[in-house]
């Protein structure tokens, strides 16, 4: 299980690596973390002629906490993400999810970027960054820097709005201005540290009667993409979101969901485990949003 | 003398069944194993290969023009070559029309079968190489599902075989007719245990250089293989003396499946062709489709018939077990469990049709319990079953029907003695240990609060001493009657001690077991005695570690060794101090006067009158200070009876499980939260491995019950080839167990000891299936087929929506 | 440069186990292969190659990380510690082996340095670690012969001596009468 022959350049800064993506995009391939590109070049699935390195580009590494956003580095490895104390109080889904994400030892060189790019459908991050509408930041030398919305960024299994001679740089997630806020992340793998037969994530943002302010859920698992259902789910906002709420929001979801089916988890189980996760992550969200509130009074 | 292999009773230890630190795990934790992967040879070549994409086809070309041309590229080799040149391998029941050459020949048989090997300067290349050869298929009929192969208008797997069955044979030991006939009660059930199998970490791995000056093919193999040498040199057509085995090579766990001959004939080849050393080392992926690895894939038909109090009278057993494209081993795998075949319970008549077929998969390979897991399973389900349909406790109805510990030994319907075992002993000890009666209410409160939980219970047998009395009763024509196992003690001029030992380690820290057992009868520290593997041309007689056999066979036979070494020192002593034996005792390696403890021969002096000193050795005892002790299987060299009863595996180890779990009813996620095993393997000679094995057995039970599963598609593809979806259970999902040890010493064996390297596998399946159908009952579902997935538990955890409610399909 | 197929090799220079190593290899090689093929420390052992069951575990700058999903050219520069530089300097085993040897965590040793590495890594940042982080750390790594168990008892037992404790090795089976019963 040897990867195809491939040649190899470890790029020194952003510039570098869009220059050289500029004249080998289409038989190149950006590497950062590789966790989840390795074993698509052992197995001979991928074959690009060009591997190029950015793992070690420090300026692609950065975490900023503003008052009103967060900006991650795409080639911040999960590592550093999970254990870091601003992301924990500033971002706490992030660290909700990366709980899920493989193991110790992929997390050490996994990327945020990486996972985002790689665009698998029932990964844990991009199903955070479309849960929050993160804006990505992709890079070229033809057309400078585009921001594109996590929401239109993921196109299918594997598959994102990213050009060949296009660098993923950053990654902005908005923060709620909103006092209590509380956020959830939930998934079932067969194993821990699988991919997940499905998962949802949500963050819930309650005023001072405990009434929804604000709402946003993202199912994982369950279609080409990580799947958006904020709108469905701000039928809670205006009302204190009860157990009949949740509930009826996670069966009008999963109600119009068309999972895909294989070898460890049929369609109508992906549906059915979608819905039990949507129930649970905003009752979990919302709990943590009312802590927030007993903790702010 | 008395015979060394003899057992001595009542017999007190001085390190056997201690906690001793093995001989085998310091290297280890240093990183410095010496596996088949880690030999490196000058000017290796390496191995990679095509496969075949389809299930069946016809190989209309193929054309290695491309590859050939491919710089660092040194052969290609393909299976008509490779035919003319070799032997097929060996076949397990009469079936010349099965032959399996290394590289497929005219005709593929299942998706990954290997058709050609390409030989480069690097894996990598080899590789690169093999895309680039061109075949050309023509694609065939297949089949898939063993009930539609056994029918006789199925597409046949093997043209030259009269059909797709190996083997199928009606076992009648009893009046069962007559018993069923009138009985209060029957019942009948049909389970399913899925293709799995043990999956080491290591895949194969075979190294082979040819020496044209020695005219010897050395070969480093990952291997635990029985006959492994003497079948490498038939197949490629050399003397057996020509093949040198290195048994020194640490195997990174086989627990049955290390029985890479074809790789092996196929390095072999290559190397002696090319007059370069070769390397085959599996890749993951080779491994898992080609590697002929997969295990038992059975549907039983079990029935019962009992009275009113769950008393079995009789049993029938129909075993339809898919062995793939290929026969070697596999069918005898459904031989062992006739050796335990009414468990460990007193159950009068028997019938048991067992019936292999080919399908066009993977072919399977020898798993550890050899076939006796899938078996202990099925019988289980239906005690349980019966437990049901009674109303009576499952525990109960085990109780009534366990044979007694006064009732050893004793004779079961098929011909085999169960040689001791305290069944319900074991079973008290292992529910004590699991508090059953705070389980139960533990169950039910979380029943009363809507959870679905559940209790497991199996007592299983595990037969071991690893005879091979299967392939006579499954082959007439082979009369296979000893299964024999050697060593060689020597000491040294220094007065080392070194013990010989014939065939290679997969994990089961052998070189303790034999360092521990010869320090005892030589009452000299085990830690002081070297082990060693001797290499095939140097070895004595060995049938290599199968079967649950070593601590039986090569622990007598080294004791065997020892004690004539022992008898030696003896000997010697007596001649020089001029006294009968009967004045003399033995102790700590040397020789005092009875009742005299200032006259005495140290160790040190008798082994230099051993090396050095003839004039005082006594008539007719050898100089020098060795012996060697070639022991046949206790029970062993019967044939069958021609209703076919024969004794299968002379020792029984007992085991019974007791599991907690609960299942998450809206994700089927299972939770195993209390697992304890108790135990009885007569004497352990080093507990630490019998709990090792144990738990690992345990584990591996667990991934057969729960997540694991060799699927294919309805096209013939196999659907879990990667570690991605071929789901071995982490450190996640096996939970913290325990083990409860019990001893019924073998009267049959030098210590009374027992085998257990299957231990724990054997009984676990059956156990985690009985607490995951408790945990369905309140639901009036059940489960029946293995490995019990998440989405099967899902599918059955809300009333209304399970299988039997809905008429909803089975998720296969 | 490149070897005689014409794939370029590189030039990969690192630090193993505390001393400066170096080697040609393919852009291609992965890390396992380099030390086991290049370096000849094969020590780390390959058991799937894509980063499932990691047996193949290193250090990458005290890490752990899968060294068959790392190319050695990404490792050039850095430091690698397998499991030859566990031991302690003057070669004796570290509490860590000598826990496993103690606890028997280990049958046919080759998952052996995968777990001593993510165990190794888990005990330097967390010397009294739960039951769950202890299988949590081993998580990613397959074990086919131990059931996990005795691992599991080992590293607590790595864990008690290094934090002092008197160090008895866990008790794997509940009880283990040696002498027959009978």
């Amino acid at each position: 299980m040897k990867p195809a022959p491939f040649e190899y350049l470890r790029a020194d800064t952003l510039d570098d690596a869009c220059k050289f993506l500029a004249t080998h995009g289409a038989e190149a391939k950006l590497i950062a973390g590789g966790q989840s590109l390795v074993p698509m070049l052992a197995m001979r699935l991928l074959r690009p002629a060009w591997l190029i390195d950015i793992g070690e580009i420090a300026a692609l590494a950065r975490v900023v906490i503003d008052p009103d956003a967060i900006t991650i580095g795409a080639c911040a490895r999960q590592h550093v993400l999970a254990a870091h104390d601003g992301l924990a109080a500033a971002l706490p889904v992030l660290g909700q999810a990366l709980a899920w994400v493989g193991h110790e030892q992929t997390r050490n060189r996994g990327t945020l970027g990486g996972s985002l790019v790689h665009a698998d459908p029932s990964a844990e991050l991009p199903l955070v960054a479309v849960m929050l509408d993160a804006r990505l930041a992709l890079q070229s030398t033809a057309r400078g820097t585009r921001v594109l919305s996590a929401r239109e960024f993921f196109t299918g299994p594997m598959s994102t709005l990213m050009e060949p001679d296009e660098c993923l740089v950053e990654v902005r997630f908005e923060r709620w201005s909103a006092p209590c806020v509380g956020s959830a992340f939930d998934e079932v793998a067969i194993r821990h540290g699988d991919f997940a037969l499905a998962s949802a994530c949500a963050q819930v943002a309650i005023d001072a009667a405990g009434r929804c302010e604000r709402v946003a859920l993202a199912l994982g698992g369950v279609a080409g993409a990580p799947l958006d259902c904020s709108v469905q789910a701000a039928s809670l906002v205006g009302s204190v979101p009860d157990d009949g709420a949740v509930d009826a929001l996670a069966q009008a979801v999963a109600g119009g969901l068309e999972p895909p089916g294989d070898l460890h988890a049929s369609a109508e189980y992906r549906r059915s485990l979608a819905q039990t996760l949507c129930a649970r992550v905003l009752r979990a969200a919302c709990a943590r949003a009312r802590g927030a509130l007993t903790e702010a009074r | 003398m008395t015979d060394p292999g003899q057992p001595a009773a009542g017999q007190h230890f001085r390190y056997i069944g201690t906690h001793r630190r093995t001989r085998e795990d310091p290297r280890f934790v240093m990183g410095r194993g010496r596996y088949a992967a880690d030999v490196h040879l000058p000017g290796m070549k390496h191995v990679a290969l095509v496969a075949s994409p389809y299930p069946s086809a016809r190989i209309v070309s193929i054309d290695a023009r491309s590859a050939l041309a491919l710089p660092g590229v040194v052969a290609v080799l393909t299976g008509e070559e490779l035919a003319q040149h070799t032997d097929f391998l060996y076949v397990g029941v009469d079936a010349p029309g099965v032959k399996r050459y290394p590289l497929a020949v005219d005709v593929v048989r299942y998706a990954g079968e290997w058709v050609a090997a390409v030989v480069a300067d690097s894996r990598a290349l080899a590789e690169d190489a093999a895309e680039l050869v061109d075949v050309v298929y023509e694609s065939l009929p297949f089949v898939i599902d063993p009930e539609v192969a056994v029918r006789a208008d199925a597409p046949s797997v093997h043209a030259a075989h009269p059909s797709n069955v190996l083997y199928r044979r009606k076992f009648v030991w009893g009046e069962v007719d007559k018993s069923f006939a009138q009985a209060a009660h029957q019942l009948e059930c049909r389970v399913r245990w899925g293709r799995s199998s043990t999956v080491p970490i290591e895949t194969f791995a075979v190294l082979a250089q040819w020496s044209a000056g020695t005219e010897i093919l050395d070969i480093w193999a990952s291997i635990q293989m029985p006959k492994y040498p003497d079948q490498t040199a038939r197949a490629l057509r050399l003397p057996g003396n020509a093949v040198r085995v290195h048994f020194d090579v640490d195997v990174g766990g086989s627990y049955g499946v290390k029985r890479g001959i074809k790789h092996t004939v196929l390095a072999g080849y290559l190397a002696r062709k090319l007059g370069v050393p070769v390397r085959l080392i599996e890749d993951r992926l080779e491994n898992m489709r080609g590697g002929d690895m997969q295990g038992p894939d059975r549907i039983f038909d079990v029935a019962l018939a009992f009275d009113d109090r769950g008393v079995v009278q009789a049993m029938r057993i129909r075993a339809l077990d898919d062995v793939g494209a290929y026969a070697g081993r596999s069918p005898l795998q459904l031989g062992k469990p006739v050796g335990a075949i009414c468990g460990p319970y007193r159950i009068r008549h028997v019938e048991y049709e067992p019936c292999s077929v080919m399908t066009n998969k993977t072919p399977q390979e020898a798993v550890r319990g050899f076939g006796q897991a899938p078996t202990n399973y099925a019988i289980e389900t239906a005690m349980d079953r019966m437990a049901r349909q009674l109303g009576i406790d499952r525990i109960e109805v085990r109780r009534r029907n366990l044979i007694g510990r006064d009732e050893f030994p004793y004779l079961i319907p098929s011909g085999t003695h169960y040689d001791s075992g305290d069944y319900e002993a074991v079973l008290d000890k292992a529910l004590a240990q699991a508090g059953h009666e705070e389980l139960v209410r533990r169950r039910d409160a979380a029943r009363a609060q809507g959870r679905l939980a559940g209790i497991g219970i199996a007592t299983c047998l595990e037969p071991s001493g690893g005879n091979s009395s299967f392939e006579v009763l499954f082959n007439p024509k082979n009369e296979t009657t000893t299964w024999m196992e050697a060593s060689l003690v020597r000491v040294d001029l220094s007065g080392s001690i070194t013990a010989v030992m014939n065939t290679s380690s997969s994990g089961q820290g052998h070189e303790t077991l034999v360092s521990t057992v010869v320090g005892e009868v030589l009452e000299r520290e085990p830690s002081s005695i070297r082990v060693i593997h001797a290499d095939s041309l140097n070895a004595l007689p060995s049938n290599s570690p199968v079967g649950s056999r070593m601590a039986i066979m090569l622990g007598g036979a080294a004791a065997g060794a020892a004690r004539r070494i022992r008898a030696s020192l003896m000997a010697i002593a007596a001649h020089n101090l001029e006294l009968p034996l009967e004045a003399l005792e033995y102790v700590g390696g040397e020789v005092r006067v009875t009742g005299d403890p200032d006259r005495s021969m140290s160790w040190d002096q008798l082994v230099e009158i051993a090396h050095r000193k003839f004039h005082r050795m006594p008539a007719g005892l050898e100089p020098g200070l060795q012996a060697s002790f070639v022991w046949e299987v206790p029970t062993g060299g019967g044939l069958p009876t021609p209703d076919g009863r024969i004794q299968m595996y002379p020792c029984h180890s007992f085991e019974t499980h007791v599991v907690y779990l609960e299942i998450d009813r809206d994700t089927g996620k299972p939770q195993i939260h209390r697992y304890v095993c108790g135990h009885d393997c007569g004497v352990m000679i080093s507990p630490d491995i019998v709990h090792g094995m144990t738990f690992g057995g345990i584990a591996h039970g667990i991934g057969a019950a729960l997540y694991e599963k060799f699927a294919f598609s309805e096209e013939g593809q196999l659907l879990a080839g990667t570690f991605m979806d071929y789901l071995i259970p982490s450190a996640h999902e096996v939970p913290s167990m325990s083990i409860v040890d019990h001893c019924t010493p073998s009267p049959l064996t030098t210590f009374g000891q027992k085998g257990s390297g299957e231990a724990g596998y054997l009984g676990g399946p059956a156990a985690i299936a009985s607490a995951i159908n408790d945990a369905l009952a309140p639901l009036s579902e059940s489960i029946d087929e293995l490995p019990m997935t998440h989405e099967a538990l899902w599918l059955r955890s809300r009333p209304g929506r399970g299988p039997s409610a809905a008429g909803h399909p089975v998720p296969r | 440069m490149s070897d005689r197929t014409g794939e370029r090799l590189h030039e990969v220079s690192l630090v193993v186990n505390g001393q400066a190593r170096s080697g040609a290899c393919t852009a291609r090689t992965s890390l396992v292969d380099f030390l086991r093929e290049t370096l000849r420390l094969t020590g780390t052992h390959v058991g799937c190659e894509h980063g499932i069951c990691g047996a193949c575990s290193v250090m990458l700058d005290d890490r752990p990380v899968r060294s068959c999903l790392m190319f050695a050219v990404q490792a050039a520069g850095h430091r690698i510690t397998t499991v030859e530089g566990l031991a302690n300097p003057d070669g004796s085993m570290s509490v860590l082996q000598d826990s496993f040897c103690e606890a028997h965590g280990l049958q046919c040793g080759y998952c052996t340095p995968g777990m001593l590495i993510a165990a190794q890594a888990l005990l330097d940042r967390n010397v009294q670690p739960t039951e769950f982080e202890i299988r949590d750390a081993i998580g990613g790594n397959l074990c086919r012969c131990t059931g996990y168990q005795q691992i599991v008892d080992a590293v607590r037992l790595a864990s008690a001596r290094l934090a002092g404790g008197a160090g008895q090795p866990a008790t794997a089976a509940d009880a283990s009468p040696a002498a027959p019963a009978a």
